[in-house]
């Protein structure tokens, strides 16, 4: 059975054209201005939508194996599906964490059947994310890992940071850097401003990112290896990273939609579903952020999806995990937030993050008749407003709870199969 | 309410049918008891939650405690917790009154109340201004300064925060406040001299070298406090860290209000109760408070 895309605004390489698009077999197998459809193909109706490639999501938490009652890799799939991702990046700090083989086998196996987006895993940096030894980052290369990462916390040893990057420069794979000094964010509840001192509570310093930015930059000058900076917070950080691009670094760098939307104002509530790692900042920090992905300092948005039960956000904000949904969001904030064209959003949501996640073979293409056939539809101007009770999501834990947003995703197409349609998940 | 302290039979039936609960998560002796007190001399029926004697111990949580205690029936929760923000949560959990009496080192708005009030009886004024209040100690960890710069402020009081940079909170100059770090410097030009309580865990966190050191540049010895003008006052929250914060025996001061602050803790307490529980209403200001 073919898939046909009709009345669509197709996104290719010689920009925006109004076209139709077949798929079969997987592929994209003819785009042109009028499409007669089959007796037997399913239709998608695209009027007034565009065709990207479909998005790619660098930072997901998936909570699968460990704390499948926030996250199964099923559930969370199916958010990224209806955000429309057809790939996401699986953060290593499962239970056990992703820094062996069999777990890795495990995650994307379970991806498999989900079928619903790609699963690429990550692996560990360090052994358990301990930040002591080293991960068997070349047997995990060897076995199709990309991407690496302690995320969840820093790696604090600069020998250590040292020894992985120069031993990864060969392996052609990416380290990515959770930036955070941890002696500096001590119990740390949120942004350290003055906020955090009337309400009393630890707050985490900008410093504390902007130091290992620093020094992984410094670490990238002198070992030549690829970095990867994980959702970067702080005006500083823009800075650093311009700067190191400027010098022509192999360096690279996300933000999400709540660092570049929501301040640390909102932790006034005491409502720890503002409470994030790294935490919600200031507005001249959310200024300094659009404009870095508006030149390209930075180069994706990552959701940093990060579901949490209720019982745990319940939690007095001290105790609470932090962490906030993302997946199903991302487009919509993005939209709603930053000034962007189609080309402008497939770069940030698609074909950079598949590029840093070594996936750009089949993700992150410009549609062409030949490639693989992972596309979101998406209406760029459709209104919508976020309803928690009906998120795909298992857990509830979104900050845009009520929110109007700008951008909504019609169709998702992974692998050629169509995984949601007209908003719903059809699997 | 004070009057009433003073009668023979000090208790009245403004609160008959009230049931108050003190929810205690974090030990306190003068709060709670105060509290308690304070209820029964109004005749609210008062219950006790203790965590060491609780469910939470079998690991019910924070919102489960609540909305049971909340199920049997009760006008008002006094709230005391280690972490800030905890009364605000617990405010959507029941449909009670939720009275703070503490929250980490956010607020301890009863506090407040308490030390205005024993200020302006002891001083005979109703507004503060151009009261000079000076604080000193532990800012960045204290609930208690953090309440009393509002409400002193709010009363026109003009307040000055001294200790050293690392007991203080960052973004220091956002509040309405003067910054000093010599005790001594500021000793002639108080009015008000509000000590605070040093705990020894700052010394294991590296905020202070020592606490030898600490009770050297801020700690109230006998010659410091000679610094003071006569008409100056001299206020602690409690429980004082003798040896540390207060050398001196706040006996030997003239002008101590430390004793009077305990004691005006129960009337200051039952005005709250009343005004949450008999007039339904809240505390819009300070001065509408009627102590």
């Amino acid at each position: 059975m073919n898939v046909v895309i009709t009345g669509s605004t197709v996104l290719t390489q010689q920009g925006e054209q109004r076209l139709d698009v077949r798929i079969s077999n997987g592929k994209i197998i003819e785009l042109s201005e009028s499409i007669k459809p089959e007796v037997e193909d399913q239709l998608l109706d695209a009027a007034g939508c565009h065709v990207l490639p479909g998005f790619v999501d660098l930072h997901t938490h998936l909570r699968e194996p460990g704390k499948e009652d926030s996250e199964t890799i099923e559930t969370g799939s199916r958010a990224g599906a209806l955000g429309g991702y057809t790939a996401l990046v699986a953060m290593p700090n499962t239970t056990p964490a992703q820094d062996s083989i069999p777990i890795i086998d495990f995650v994307r196996a379970q991806g498999k059947r989900a079928g619903l987006v790609e699963v690429v895993p990550s692996g560990c940096i360090t052994i358990g994310r301990a930040g002591s030894a080293l991960a068997p980052l070349a047997d995990l290369a060897r076995h199709g890992v990309q991407i690496f990462t302690d995320d969840g916390s820093g790696v604090q040893d600069p020998a250590l940071m040292r020894r992985a990057m120069e031993y990864s420069r060969d392996l052609g794979i990416t380290l990515a850097q959770h930036c955070e000094v941890s002696a500096l964010t001590a119990g740390a509840v949120m942004n350290e401003c003055s906020c955090s001192s009337e309400l009393g509570v630890p707050g985490w310093p900008a410093l504390a990112e902007e130091l290992m930015v620093h020094r992984d930059i410094e670490l990238a000058k002198l070992t030549g290896a690829k970095i990867h900076f994980l959702h970067l917070s702080t005006a500083g950080s823009v800075r650093l990273v311009r700067e190191a691009k400027r010098e022509g670094l192999p360096i690279t760098a996300e933000v999400t939609p709540h660092h570049l939307s929501l301040t640390e104002e909102l932790l006034r509530t005491f409502d720890s579903t503002f409470k994030v790692n790294p935490p919600l900042r200031s507005a001249e920090d959310i200024e300094a952020l659009r404009s870095g992905l508006l030149d390209g300092t930075i180069d994706a948005v990552a959701t940093d999806h990060a579901p949490h039960v209720r019982r745990d956000k319940e939690l007095p904000l001290d105790q609470a995990p932090p962490g906030m949904l993302g997946l199903e969001t991302a487009l919509g904030v993005v939209l709603s937030t930053v000034p962007m064209n189609a080309m402008d959003l497939a770069k940030v949501m698609s074909i950079n993050p598949a590029r840093i996640a070594g996936i750009s073979d089949r993700h992150g293409i410009l549609p062409q008749v030949g490639q693989p056939a992972n596309l979101c539809v998406v209406d760029m101007r459709a209104e919508w407003t976020v309803d928690p009770s009906k998120l795909a999501s298992k857990s509830r834990n979104t900050p845009f709870v009520g929110r109007t947003l700008r951008g909504k995703v019609r169709h998702t197409v992974f692998e050629g199969d169509v995984v949601v349609k007209n908003g719903e998940a059809q699997r | 309410m004070a009057e009433i302290n003073r009668r023979p039979i000090p208790k009245v039936p403004a609160l008959r049918g009230k049931t108050v609960v003190s929810l205690f998560f974090e030990d306190s002796t003068r709060t709670r008891l105060s509290f308690e007190t304070a209820a029964k001399r109004l005749s609210a029926e008062t219950m006790t939650f203790s965590v060491s004697t609780s469910s939470v111990n079998k690991g019910e949580s924070l919102r489960d405690t609540v909305e049971t205690i909340s199920d049997m029936g009760v006008h008002a929760f006094v709230v005391r917790h280690k972490s800030a923000g905890v009364p605000w949560q617990i405010s959507q959990w029941t449909s009670a009154s939720i009275i703070n009496a503490g929250d980490g080192a956010h607020q301890h708005p009863t506090q407040a109340i308490v030390d205005c009030y024993t200020v302006r009886e002891a001083l005979g004024l109703t507004a503060l201004n151009g009261l000079r209040v000076s604080i000193v100690g532990d800012i960045k960890h204290s609930r208690v300064a953090r309440s009393n710069v509002a409400a002193f402020t709010l009363l026109g009081a003009h307040v000055t925060l001294v200790a050293p940079p690392t007991l203080l909170p960052a973004n220091i100059e956002t509040w309405p406040v003067k910054v000093a770090h010599s005790l001594d410097d500021v000793m002639p030009s108080t009015d008000v001299l509000y000590m605070l309580r040093l705990q020894s865990e700052r010394m294991d966190q590296g905020l202070i070298p020592h606490l030898g050191e600490y009770s050297n540049r801020f700690g109230l010895t006998e010659t410091r406090a000679q610094k003071l003008q006569d008409s100056a006052v001299v206020m602690h929250p409690g429980p004082m860290n003798r040896g540390v914060e207060m050398h001196i025996d706040p006996a030997d001061l003239p002008n101590s209000l430390i004793h009077k602050q305990v004691a005006n803790g129960v009337s200051a307490r039952m005005a709250v109760l009343f005004d949450v529980l008999a007039r339904g209403g809240e505390l819009n200001s300070l001065q509408e408070e009627s102590v």
